[in-house]
């Protein structure tokens, strides 16, 4: 695809997009917190929602909203198992560094 | 119409044992309050063998004339393979089954008797039934494989029960000898099974009797292969050294397997290929051969020993023999009509070994309660067992007017026009006289022996004589024992001789003539010297009374001291033939111990080296390999993310950039 192509305002949302996405994705390779780790995740997510309603509202084509939807659903859902599985590794070790997490190592 | 009444009930008389085995195996096992109810477990077994008996006689009596085969279902199918589980009825298996279930229920009938108070009572009638249900598969069915099913299933059973008391260690051992011995045989089977497939592409019976011109290639190959498989059943030399460990079973399934069915199953299986064997003269002949070879050895071993059962053993042995002896000139319906008589009278006879030793079992001072040294004077405390056992050693001994005289006389007449067109026949015949005579003598010697002069267990003992339930099975068969025979009357008589003319040989089964068509030399033979029989009836008959006369006498005369003249008589052969030959000593010199080497030395090397070694290299392998790898699990789950994330950029610029 033929970036100049596309319209300043188009490019600029894209552009939004790509930086929550790299910076979600730093987030979650280099902090070791878990609650941070899982807010990096939901950064990406919203990253890529951005991305979608950007190229829906482009080809005038619903799909992409729709998509959307799912894509948050999803994350509602993600973030209750997340949630709780983070409390629960809480009330076992007092701690949700994910590095104490490390059992099945060799 | 009568015909589709036979199709229907043709599955019962097959399902019906093995629903008797599984319902009182599975009884047994599940719910160990089933186990002491004797006589509903006695009950169920016998029903499920007398039903089927009742079923075959109502079918042999409406039986048409033609040949009914019934398929149950396909079993499997593939190019030209297609196998299925359809049976035959035919002249031929119908007298089987008859013979299989009809002394089948009474032995069970026994027994209930016999067996009382074992502990292992439902699981003896598990495996008889199941005996059962395997040999009428194999002379019910009608292709090569079911047969072959039936031929392993009874194989199998006869382990079981040859140790169904497998705590003793010699007992264990038995079975496994007959196991082993028996499976050299059914290799030839397969062997020759799978030549018979690859030419003419089918493995049922009716195919094989009409192609045996396609056979032409294995013309001498097919007929030996199976000769050899029935060496390995039908207990013949080489392979006939299981039979008598055999007895160390219960003696009601010496008196099923090893005497009356399962051992006649190798003659069943060449009578019903015997277009085969007609078209390989040289096989026939070392059938012959083989046969009168065994005959005589068994019989001479017979003389020489001292333990009731393996007397009857050897004898069974003998007798197989003589029914070999009659398939090797061509007689395939007298070889048949001996295998009825012999079921009958040999049946009748380990009953009545069964009965002494119960009786013996229960007398105080006899060590070893099937030695007829510690016998003697029985007939006066159990006449049912004395009456029956004396009238079926009368039947085996051939005297005239009972069933063994005329089916032995009609072998002993086959072997002698059979030496019209092959003089090595009159040699054979000879020995086979001799032979009989040797039977009348070791078998008049046990029952005097046992049932008559001196009592020479401890005095004041008082063996008791069996329950009704095992002596009237013995009365039944003693019956047959005498009647059996006038199913098959002299040539000479000019009356029919009902088996061969009327049944066996009829219209309507394989081969071009008949049923079981016979040696047709032999046969014209039979025709052209006619009158040679008037002169073979009267020495057979004459041969059979003398003897029989002659050792009552003699025994009368000596007592047990008898048996010092007879090893006076035969000198240094007699410890030969106290030693079976050493026969078994042959086998553990020339085949067990160079084995036993073999396998220790260079059989245990390339275990250890080349099998193991491949395995232990596998695992090795794995190990390492998995050492260097594991270093990956580093526990960080960024790691893991991060060569995830890597992962994916490459993907994408491998798609991005090329």
């Amino acid at each position: 695809m033929d970036l100049s192509s596309l319209q300043p305002s188009v490019l600029s949302y894209l552009a939004v997009s790509t930086l929550m996405f790299v910076l979600g994705m730093i987030g979650v390779l280099s902090r070791k917190n878990g609650i941070i780790i899982f807010m990096c995740i939901e950064l990406m997510l919203n990253a890529v929602n951005l991305s979608l309603v950007t190229f829906s509202k482009l080809h005038d084509n619903a799909t992409g909203s729709m998509m959307v939807f799912f894509v948050m659903c999803v994350a509602a859902a993600e973030a209750v198992v997340g949630l709780s599985i983070f409390i629960a590794l809480f009330r076992n070790k007092l701690d949700i560094d994910i590095n104490s997490v490390n059992i099945f190592k060799w | 119409m009568v015909t589709d009444i036979m199709v229907a009930f043709l599955p019962f008389i097959i399902l019906l044992p093995l629903i008797g085995s599984i319902i009182i195996g599975l009884g047994g096992m599940l719910f160990p309050s089933f186990r002491s109810q004797e006589k509903l477990i006695g009950a169920i077994g016998t029903a499920m063998v007398a039903l089927p008996f009742i079923i075959l006689v109502y079918m042999t009596a409406s039986f048409e004339g033609s040949a009914i085969t019934f398929k149950l279902w396909s079993w499997m199918r593939g190019g030209d393979l297609d196998i299925s589980f359809s049976y035959l009825l035919d002249q031929l298996s119908l007298l089987m089954g008859l013979i299989v279930t009809g002394v089948g229920s009474l032995i069970h009938v026994y027994s209930i008797g016999y067996m009382h108070g074992d502990k292992g009572y439902y699981k003896f009638f598990a495996y008889l039934n199941l005996f059962i249900f395997a040999m009428l598969n194999l002379i019910l069915g009608d292709n090569m494989v079911v047969m072959f099913l039936g031929w392993e299933g009874v194989g199998l059973c006869s382990y079981l029960l040859i140790g169904f008391w497998y705590t003793d260690m010699l007992k264990a051992k038995a079975a496994q000898k007959a196991f082993v011995a028996n499976r050299i045989g059914d290799f030839a089977l397969m062997v020759a099974m799978f030549l018979i497939f690859t030419t003419i592409h089918s493995f049922s019976f009716g195919e094989i009797g009409a192609q045996v011109e396609a056979l032409a290639d294995y013309r001498i190959w097919i007929p030996l292969l199976i000769f050899i498989a029935a060496t390995g059943k039908s207990a013949q030399i080489p392979l006939f050294v299981w039979l008598p460990d055999a007895m160390a079973g219960p003696t009601p399934v010496s008196a099923l397997i090893h005497a009356a069915t399962m051992v006649t199953s190798g003659i069943y299986l060449i009578a019903r290929v015997s277009p085969l064997f007609l078209a390989a003269p040289e096989v026939m002949l070392l059938i012959g051969i083989i046969a009168c070879l065994t005959a005589l050895i068994a019989a001479l071993i017979a003389i020489a020993q001292n333990d009731i059962k393996k007397i009857l053993a050897y004898s069974t042995v003998s007798q197989l023999g003589f029914m070999f002896m009659a398939l090797g000139v061509g007689a395939f319906t007298t070889a048949i009509f001996h295998v009825m008589t012999h079921a009958f009278f040999k049946a009748c006879l380990f009953l009545g070994s069964g009965s002494v030793i119960h009786a013996m079992e229960h007398v105080e001072g006899v060590k070893d309660p099937q030695d007829i040294r510690t016998m003697g004077g029985l007939a006066k405390h159990m006449p049912s067992t004395s009456k029956t056992f004396w009238i079926s050693t009368l039947a085996i001994a051939g005297i005239p007017l009972l069933s063994g005289f005329f089916s032995k006389d009609e072998i002993l007449a086959s072997l002698f026009f059979g030496g019209y067109t092959e003089p090595v026949y009159w040699g054979i015949w000879g020995i086979a006289l001799f032979t009989a005579m040797l039977t009348a003598f070791y078998m008049t010697r046990v029952a005097y022996l046992t049932f008559n002069g001196m009592e020479r267990f401890p005095k004041g003992a008082r063996p008791h004589e069996s329950p009704a339930v095992m002596t009237a099975p013995l009365w039944i068969l003693a019956t047959l024992a005498i009647l059996g025979g006038y199913l098959g009357l002299p040539a000479l008589l000019h009356v029919p001789h009902v088996l061969n003319d009327m049944w066996l040989a009829t219209e309507g089964g394989i081969g071009a003539e008949g049923l079981i068509s016979n040696s047709v030399q032999m046969v014209e033979n039979m025709h052209e010297h006619h009158s040679m029989e008037y002169l073979l009836l009267p020495l057979s008959a004459l041969i059979a009374v003398g003897t029989w006369f002659f050792t009552r006498r003699f025994y009368t005369n000596n007592g047990l001291g008898g048996d010092k003249k007879v090893q006076q008589l035969f000198g240094r052969l007699y410890s030969v033939m106290e030693n079976k030959f050493y026969i078994d000593e042959l086998y553990e010199k020339t085949i067990l111990t160079p084995f036993m080497l073999f396998s220790k030395y260079v059989v245990a090397w390339v275990e250890k080296n080349i099998v193991d070694g491949f395995v232990r290299a596998t695992y090795l392998g794995v190990a390492n390999v998995g050492e260097v790898f594991k270093r990956l699990q580093t526990g960080l789950v960024q790691n893991y993310l991060l060569l995830v994330s890597m992962g994916v950029i490459l993907v994408l610029a491998y798609i991005i950039f090329t």
